[in-house]
């Protein structure tokens, strides 16, 4: 604990070191925006976001032609599927790309080319170095985001004609939060594997594994595993299999961040959706009452929905920041 | 850990470590670069010369690690001025100053070229820039010389000696190439398995070992001397 109860003194004793952080942020800021690798997928991004929510704008405009007073329609632009996915699918599935790339390669490159241990021979705290780090990222990733939904929601303002109400601007900025920490999340884990694997390689494809499981095999594995644990017999099974099977699927699907990620932003940007959950247990009346008043669930509700939701997604993306601090604190760095 | 150099100011030592280098070499553990598991060394390590003010000592010393690293991609001139920004200096004075240390180094007509494409002998003469920029008072040189050609080693042995003269900074060189630091050194330390055996002016070292005679040794006769008896 030398390290860490040492440095924590000196935090403590001398202030935060903010000059170094602000010459660490302003310089990796500087190298994200001017790295090819950023450009190339920012331009990647930003094309299938625009296509994409231009052709749901197109076809949402159609759809509404007759419709006397439709309802928030601004946020379909963002959750209709259009002709393949939405934009929120899109970020959900290729975000963390994003988180990835600009992460994967930030502690090792500087140990691989002996930058590293000139560092932290300049006078700054050794922590400036990974805060400056991880907090350019997150501000390179709001950047990117913030401009992505402005150019969307200027599009859609032109391809749809409608103008967003308040609510409907709260709940983008809600999205844009919710995605910022997100990626935040999948930079921070491709940072954690630039700490620990020495190699670059290693890291990087430490990460693209990280993602392809929790992307693509965690929904896979939960139903595998609810099928295990509470088989659903092929002659037709009881109410309370059922809904066993259900809820141990969500249990073990919830550990994907991606889950977490689409499950929180799917209530928050679509009003319609009442629970973040797929399967409803309700009664023939209250069936019957839901589909009567289709009416959408007012802002303060979605968040109460959703609360559980985004608190465990910033807790994830600060414990996985923390833990990498606190390995990086303790490293010998020497160069190789 | 007693640095008898430090009083020294404006004079070069050496000191210099056999094959089997201990671990972390012993520049670097001045450093805060070892990892709070450095065993014996306990959290003094974990800060420079295990001071309570790590930053104002960073400040006055330099550290030219032994393989040296640039952003590649950035030019001399940024990268440079990346390390004076670290080290509290506003950019207009840094530009001059900047200019000054190339100028030292040799290498003004390459300030705005990528670091990726110097050779070898040059991104460690920008290394002694580097240290430079922030006017210290110490700087600790592990293996300058390594992987540099003749001329480029001279030149290099002469530039170390040059700033001592006349800056005024105290140079500890660490080095395997004893011929070198014979020739440029005040006083020689010898490190043997991690730990330091001897200080002192070479001709006292030589006195305390080989006698006392008109004979002139070299540090290589009074390093063998050492070893043998360790």
């Amino acid at each position: 604990m030398g390290t860490f109860s040492q440095n924590l003194r000196e935090a403590l004793a001398g202030g935060i070191d903010a000059h170094g952080l602000v010459v660490v942020l302003k310089k990796e800021l500087a190298d994200h925006f001017s790295s090819y690798r950023f450009v190339i997928l920012f331009a990647l991004i930003a094309m299938v976001s625009l296509i994409s929510t231009y052709m749901t704008g197109v076809g949402l405009r159609e759809e509404l032609e007759g419709i006397a007073k439709p309802k928030l329609v601004f946020l379909m632009l963002f959750t209709s599927t259009g002709t393949w996915f939405s934009l929120a699918q899109f970020v959900a599935f290729f975000g963390p790309l994003i988180g990835l790339v600009l992460g994967f390669d930030s502690i090792n490159r500087e140990k691989s080319t002996g930058t590293m241990s000139k560092l932290a021979s300049q006078p700054i705290f050794r922590d400036s170095i990974i805060n400056g780090k991880f907090l350019a990222g997150v501000a390179t990733i709001a950047i990117m985001f913030t401009s992505i939904v402005l150019v969307i929601s200027g599009l859609g303002l032109r391809v749809l004609g409608v103008v967003p109400g308040i609510e409907e601007l709260w709940r983008i900025i809600i999205y844009l939060i919710i995605s910022i920490v997100y990626v935040s999340f999948w930079l921070g884990i491709s940072m954690l594997f630039s700490i620990t694997f020495r190699s670059i390689a290693t890291s990087a494809l430490a990460s693209i594994a990280m993602w392809i499981f929790f992307s693509f095999f965690t929904s896979l594995g939960a139903t595998v595993v609810a099928n295990a644990l509470a088989p659903i017999p092929s002659s037709g099974a009881d109410t309370e299999t059922v809904v066993r099977h259900a809820r141990i699927q969500q249990a073990v699907r919830l550990i994907s961040p991606m889950e977490l990620y689409s499950d929180a932003t799917a209530t928050i940007i679509d009003p319609m959706r009442k629970t973040t959950r797929s399967l409803v247990l309700m009664g023939p009346m209250e069936r019957l009452l839901s589909s009567r008043f289709q009416n959408p669930l007012p802002l303060s509700q979605s968040i109460l929905v959703v609360w559980p939701y985004i608190t465990s997604l910033i807790a994830i993306t600060l414990v996985c920041f923390g833990f990498s601090y606190a390995v990086f604190m303790r490293q010998e760095i020497r160069s190789v | 850990m007693g640095y008898p150099w430090m009083s020294s100011r404006g004079r070069s030592s050496a000191f210099w470590a056999p094959m089997v280098r201990a671990r972390p070499p012993p520049s670097s553990c001045c450093w805060g670069l070892p990892s709070h598991r450095g065993g014996r060394r306990g959290s003094a390590a974990s800060t420079p010369l295990g001071t309570r003010e790590p930053l104002k000592v960073k400040r006055l010393v330099g550290y030219l690690p032994e393989n040296v690293g640039f952003y590649q991609d950035m030019s001399a001139r940024e990268n440079l001025r990346y390390v004076a920004r670290l080290n509290h200096i506003p950019d207009r004075v840094s530009s001059h100053k900047i200019d000054e240390v190339l100028g030292i180094v040799g290498l003004s007509e390459d300030a705005q070229k990528r670091v990726g494409t110097f050779s070898r002998g040059m991104s460690q003469r920008l290394g002694i820039a580097e240290v430079l920029i922030k006017d210290p008072r110490v700087c600790f040189l592990d293996e300058p010389t390594l992987g540099l050609d003749p001329d480029g080693a001279i030149r290099m042995i002469e530039l170390i000696q040059s700033l001592s003269r006349e800056r005024t900074i105290t140079m500890l060189v660490s080095s395997h190439n004893l011929e070198q630091v014979q020739k440029i050194s005040h006083r020689v330390g010898i490190m043997i398995k991690g730990k330091l055996v001897a200080v002192g002016p070479m001709q006292e070292l030589a006195n305390e070992k080989l006698g006392v005679g008109k004979q002139k040794y070299t540090l290589e006769q009074i390093y063998m001397k050492y070893f043998h008896e360790v």
